[in-house]
């Protein structure tokens, strides 16, 4: 299978300004995140808010330069690309946003906000994009009626099957979704999610997806890579991580996921505190304070990500927790 | 005598023969019980808690055959008589604490307002109580949070305040909308844990309002279940999970990911909650539903009773089925 997207050690940085006469301060938003995507498969970022998974997205999608690190896209490297390039990359990673809605041009109809994507990419007659358009209004399941109507004219659901026939209108590489049902009623976020993996299957499109549930997530990813503040803590086959999950982070989001039949072998976790302040991060392990198997170690160390049980873990105690469960 | 009892309870806004956002709504609450609404946007679940609030303004006209409160009557009740009860008694948490809160002012003034109004607790003793508030919501630093503004917490730090103000007075009933919609998942997990904690030890009612039917499976006790302004069914923990009577329900319960592991495609109600202009003559879910019979797209079914709660169907499922 051919790789879509590669990042290395992707890293990005914002500098926030305390007032006059104090110095910068540094947010590490994304520190250091390294992935490959490989076409048709499907990558679900998850983490709790502040964990950088939206900066994760705009990097991705060239949205804002990372402050370092490489990221390949189809091959090309990102950075040093000439504008000509970087053109023909934005047509190959594209994007959809959490609140369909603002998205969407309220003064647009909706057949020309899909049209516009064709329009300014390529040098296709009126015709063929209106064919094209009508070609995709049904995959996502729009009726052709829906061409000359207003996005506020549908509901949620509806425009969230409209900001994703506009994403893959140029039959992209690279799909960045960022929380894409999180706005959406259960019976809704089920015929959502299923129009997404139908679209993958015809279109062989990679596909990022950023939850913070990891609920939703199980259902669509191939690979799992758990955030917190910035850093990857664990990173591996869906399928592995939800049966065995090692770093305390994800067992505890997975743990405090409600679930209508909890599994009683399972007893809850429970984590006390909250994210820290990205501005004064934690030394050593960043989870520590909120860790129940924490020890002198983790608050000097920085766990870097080790490959245990067939996995990328960022903890010291990985394999004590390994061997326990 | 039950601590809330709402009977057949009708919101519509706008004209009186208006499509009712709630529809002939029967519900109540015992002392201590925990009842959860579960529905999808649209439902009609906040509307009729604020109905029972008194929090829905013209043109919203709100009619009940009954509204009682702990012997009140929440229709008739009027202006200082009214907030007596709301705020006091009967109190409510609400989906975005970064609202719910006034920005202008601080943590501990704003708890200590619920005191004084209500309680009549003032000055030094009223802040010692805040503190005290602050405290049994497990705020870390409780000291130095009374003076901090809503601004300089965090979402869950934020309904916790909010949650200590609700609780300030003691009331009978609270009432949770979303209360965990707007927060990352361990904070929920924390802030459900501080809920039920509250009203297990003050032996509260809690009507908790929510769309996330695994929260529901874990915190409450009764559930009455919600599909366009109309109660589709009503029934207890776990039954209602392990045998939904309603299509709706079902459909529901089927539609989370959890239920479909290792299956293709997630299973999906088709198409969306009715509108204005495309009610259905029959039952509401019959377009949707996929044991619809030509007799459910004719008339709309009651709220019948049954062995285990009740249900909106003419043909409801799992009714013969054996539950442990």
């Amino acid at each position: 299978m051919s790789i879509v997207l590669e990042a290395r050690e992707l890293t990005r940085h914002y500098e926030i300004s305390r007032g006059l006469f104090k110095p910068n301060a540094l947010v590490r938003a994304l520190n250091g995140v390294s992935f490959s995507l490989e076409a048709g498969k499907t990558l679900a970022v998850v983490g709790e808010s502040g964990c950088g998974k939206s900066t994760l997205a705009r990097a991705l999608t060239l949205i804002e330069e990372p402050s370092a690190g490489s990221l390949q896209i189809a091959g090309q490297e990102v950075a040093g690309a000439g504008k000509a390039e970087r053109r023909q990359l934005r047509r190959d990673v594209q994007m959809v946003f959490q609140n369909p809605y603002a998205s969407l041009n309220p003064r647009q109809k909706v057949g020309d906000q899909l049209a516009e994507p064709l329009l300014i990419n390529t040098g296709l007659s009126r015709a063929e994009r209106r064919d094209r358009v009508q070609t995709m209004m049904q995959q996502v399941g729009l009726r052709p009626e829906h061409y000359q109507r207003y996005p506020h004219m549908f509901s949620g659901g509806q425009r969230q099957r409209i900001a994703l026939a506009r994403a893959m209108m140029l039959q992209p590489k690279v799909l960045v979704a960022d929380e894409p049902t999180s706005a959406l009623d259960v019976s809704i976020q089920a015929q959502v999610l299923n129009l997404f993996m139908d679209l993958q299957e015809e279109y062989g499109t990679g596909y990022v997806f950023i939850s913070h549930n990891l609920a939703v997530v199980q259902h669509v990813a191939d690979d799992v890579l758990v955030m917190y503040l910035g850093r990857p803590a664990e990173m591996g086959p869906a399928a592995l991580i939800y049966e065995r999950p090692l770093h305390p982070y994800t067992r505890a989001l997975l743990s405090a996921t409600p679930a209508i039949h909890p599994d009683p072998a399972k007893p809850k976790i429970k984590i006390a505190g909250e994210l820290p302040n990205p501005l004064d991060p934690p030394p050593g392990c960043a989870f520590h304070r909120r860790c129940p198997h924490a020890t002198e170690r983790c608050r000097v160390d920085v766990p870097e990500l080790r490959l245990i049980d067939a996995r990328q873990v960022a903890c010291h105690h990985a394999e004590e927790i390994a061997n326990r469960s | 005598m039950s601590l809330l009892d709402i009977r057949n309870l009708s919101v519509r806004f706008g004209a009186p023969d208006a499509i009712p956002v709630v529809d002939g709504l029967d519900l109540s609450v015992d002392k201590g019980e925990v009842l959860a609404i579960v529905g999808e946007s649209g439902s009609g679940k906040s509307v009729t808690m604020m109905a029972l609030m008194g929090l829905i303004d013209a043109p919203g006209i709100v009619r009940a055959d009954s509204l009682r409160f702990d012997g009140h009557d929440m229709l008739t009740l009027k202006g200082r008589q009214r907030r007596k009860v709301v705020g006091k008694d009967l109190a409510m948490v609400f989906q975005d604490p970064m609202t719910a809160l006034n920005p202008s002012y601080t943590v501990g003034f704003q708890i200590e307002e619920v005191l004084r109004q209500h309680l009549g607790i003032k000055g030094k003793a009223a802040r010692v109580r805040a503190l005290q508030l602050l405290e049994r919501v497990e705020i870390p630093g409780a000291a130095s949070r009374l003076d901090a503004y809503p601004h300089q917490l965090s979402g869950g730090m934020s309904q916790r305040v909010a949650i200590a103000m609700a609780i300030a007075a003691e009331p009978k009933l609270l009432i949770a909308d979303e209360p965990t919609t707007a927060l990352d998942v361990t904070i929920q997990a924390q802030i459900m844990d501080l809920l039920l904690d509250l009203q297990r030890s003050e032996g509260m009612g809690l009507v908790l309002i929510t769309h996330d039917l695994a929260v529901v499976a874990e915190t409450a006790q009764h559930v009455c279940v919600m599909y366009a302004g109309q109660a589709v069914e009503i029934g207890s923990v776990p039954t209602l999970f392990d045998a939904p009577t309603h299509p709706y329900t079902e459909a529901l319960l089927k539609a989370i990911p959890e239920h479909s592991l290792g299956a293709e495609r997630l299973a999906t109600l088709p198409g969306i909650v009715p509108g204005r202009y495309d009610r259905p003559v029959g039952c509401l879910l019959s377009p949707r539903c996929p044991y619809a019979q030509p007799h459910c797209r004719e008339q709309r079914p009651a709220l019948e009773p049954h062995v285990r709660g009740a249900v909106r169907c003419f043909y409801p499922l799992n009714l013969t089925a054996e539950v442990a």
